[in-house]
């Protein structure tokens, strides 16, 4: 493989259908780098949790899915950005069970379980960035135990 | 793309077969899961088989649906039965943290419907392989 040109794509969420459009981008630039089924189902479900939280909480937003190159090889990073209200509390809208919008409250916590990297951005004045990173190979140098 | 529920729900003789073909929007989850419920309650149908083979992902929303559909039938008298979870779709549901309790599992429609005893005649649909 040629080293990849830093590959970026910027799906907006306003509606619906775009989650759809989201999953099918993540998914395609996931088999693209080089994951694995499990990969990338994990990455696409936690994808499509957070971007259903840009449109629900958010107020709408945009998701921002690029390749990115670590100490584990090729990765993808999905960045899930809105201006809504922001989280107040990050830490109970990370607890398991937690929900405003009436869900099964596993969307934020359930997702940072499917992804080895997860990052909020968030405050009281508003706006979230919701950053994920998963590997292709999870279990290479860098990433397990040692 | 305002679409809702296409889904068919094809009734089995007691038993109702919805097979989820592909990507399934949300509205169309929600769209689903009152066609299925009503089709249960019109058809006095005592067993209920998802298929949902064809799903490559299942998030938490529809988890939620699905589990719905379920609880619903349940309280029409209807057992419901997962058919067909992909692999890859059961380590990520459960490392989500939903393992769908309270609903039955079988490999195959043929299965499914073998636990109602009902027969379905195999036709040589490709499987899903072990692959």
């Amino acid at each position: 493989m040629n080293h990849a040109a830093q590959e970026s794509i910027r799906v907006p969420i306003r509606k619906d259908t775009d989650l759809t459009v989201v999953r099918q981008q993540v998914r395609a630039l996931a088999q693209r780098t080089g994951f694995g089924l499990v990969q990338q189902t994990k990455l696409v479900t936690a994808a499509s949790e957070l971007a259903r939280n840009t449109l629900l909480h958010g107020g709408g937003g945009a998701a921002e899915i690029r390749v990115v190159h670590g100490q584990a090889g090729a990765g993808l990073s999905v960045s899930f950005v809105d201006s809504g209200p922001g989280i107040p509390d990050v830490d109970l809208a990370l607890s398991d069970g937690y929900s405003t919008a009436g869900g099964l409250g596993m969307g934020l916590s359930g997702s940072k379980r499917l992804v080895q990297e997860f990052e909020i951005e968030s405050g009281p004045d508003g706006g979230t960035r919701v950053t994920v990173t998963s590997w292709a190979d999870p279990y290479s140098v860098g990433h397990g135990v040692r | 793309m305002t679409s809702s529920s296409t889904i068919p729900v094809l009734d089995l003789g007691g038993l109702l077969l919805v097979s989820i073909q592909g990507e399934l929007p949300d509205d169309a989850a929600v769209s689903l899961q009152k066609d299925v419920t009503a089709a249960v309650a019109n058809t006095g149908s005592r067993g209920l088989i998802i298929d949902i083979s064809a799903l490559d992902m299942v998030d938490s929303f529809l988890a939620r649906v699905l589990a719905e559909v379920a609880a619903s039938s349940r309280l029409l008298a209807a057992r419901t039965v997962l058919v067909g979870m992909r692999p890859a779709v059961a380590i990520t549901l459960v490392e989500l943290g939903l393992s769908l309790p309270g609903m039955d599992t079988a490999r195959t429609v043929t299965e499914a419907a073998a636990s109602f005893g009902v027969t379905i005649e195999q036709t040589d649909r490709p499987g899903r392989g072990t692959s």
